[in-house]
């Protein structure tokens, strides 16, 4: 096997186990995106257009919701922001690379991929073609989205509205917070957040609410960093 | 749902994934960004989680007849010890439907 193909298996295989969670995760939302009224066509599209879980659920609830595009454009963003971390830290492995390739691993460019690619360039500088572990982990994450948003537009047409299935949006992004459930900074930082986002549900005009919440938080966080900082 | 606003968002996702990747020769956010950017999670998913757990339909708070409040308590409880994902949801959710079906 040469190099490229080997490198892009181990992508493959090094991201897999992460798909386990993913996979109800896009049958959450192909069944939501149903539940809300959404065509089958635009849930799936989404999937492919946007191909950013957290994003594509906020973007269904806040538009059945009635939010203005500014609102919901904007709260996207704020959903998108952490993938700026990711491409910073990235960049000094992918900056040699053609524009090209640039454009493809950004489009994969996924939580998943980078967690396990990350891990994998910071040990493997020397390998010339450590671009296509990002590439197979990117692609993998793809696919199975793709396939797990289809299931769940299937079984949105058929589950009963009565199991409540849309408190699965608070639990899954709940479940997507567990690894800052131990540390005392984060849930200040969230409980900031969620207070402010039930008081200001009624009081903030055109849904911003989720905008609103998120970016006191975040600069409630970077108070709570710069301050800490400053005593070291 | 109109696909421009599908577009709009697509284009917007891809910015963020794109532009540090495309702007940098070499990782130049200082450790405090780093930090302040590893928030972001716990500063917004909170946002999307608390007002449909605790308001009603009428969009007032509901403390007392509401099962979603005790489903997610159990649902953080056993976060927090197993640390899995998926373990979380359904402890949420089965629970969930334990009280809607026996208790509300």
């Amino acid at each position: 096997m040469n190099n490229k193909l080997k490198t892009l298996v181990k992508g493959v295989l090094d991201v897999s186990p992460l798909m386990i969670p993913v996979f109800p995760f896009g049958i959450i939302y192909g069944v939501i995106g149903m539940e809300l009224g959404f065509s089958a066509y635009m849930t799936l599209g989404a999937s492919i257009i946007i191909f950013a879980g957290a994003s594509q659920i906020v973007l269904l609830q806040l538009f059945s919701g009635g939010a203005s595009s500014l609102v919901i454009l904007s709260s996207v963003g704020a959903v998108n922001s952490r993938h700026l971390l990711y491409g910073a830290v990235l960049s000094e492995y992918l900056s040699s690379l053609k524009l090209t390739w640039k454009i493809i691993l950004s489009y994969v460019m996924v939580d998943q991929a980078f967690a396990v690619s990350n891990v994998y360039f910071k040990n493997n500088k020397d390998n010339n073609n450590k671009h296509y572990h990002l590439l197979g982990a990117g692609f993998t994450c793809w696919t199975i989205w793709q396939i797990s948003t289809i299931v769940g537009i299937v079984l949105g047409s058929v589950i009963p509205e009565e199991l409540g299935l849309s408190f699965t949006i608070s639990l899954t992004f709940l479940a997507l917070l567990i690894d800052d459930f131990r540390k005392f900074k984060n849930i200040i930082v969230m409980l900031v957040s969620g207070v402010i986002a039930t008081i200001g549900y009624n009081i903030i005009p055109f849904k911003a609410y989720i905008i609103f919440a998120a970016l006191s938080a975040l600069i409630f966080a970077a108070l709570l960093t710069l301050t800490d900082l400053e005593k070291k | 749902m109109y696909w421009s606003l599908i577009i709009y968002a697509g284009i917007i996702t891809f910015i963020t994934r794109f532009s540090m990747i495309f702007l940098l020769k070499k990782d130049i956010l200082n450790n405090k960004a780093k930090k302040i950017l590893s928030f972001v999670p716990a500063a917004i998913f909170p946002a999307i989680i608390f007002p449909p757990i605790f308001l009603d339909d009428a969009g007032t708070v509901d403390l007392e007849s509401n099962p979603k409040i005790l489903a997610a308590i159990i649902a953080i409880v056993v976060g927090y010890f197993s640390k899995n994902i998926i373990a979380t949801i359904f402890a949420g959710l089965i629970s969930y439907w334990f009280l809607i079906f026996f208790y509300f």
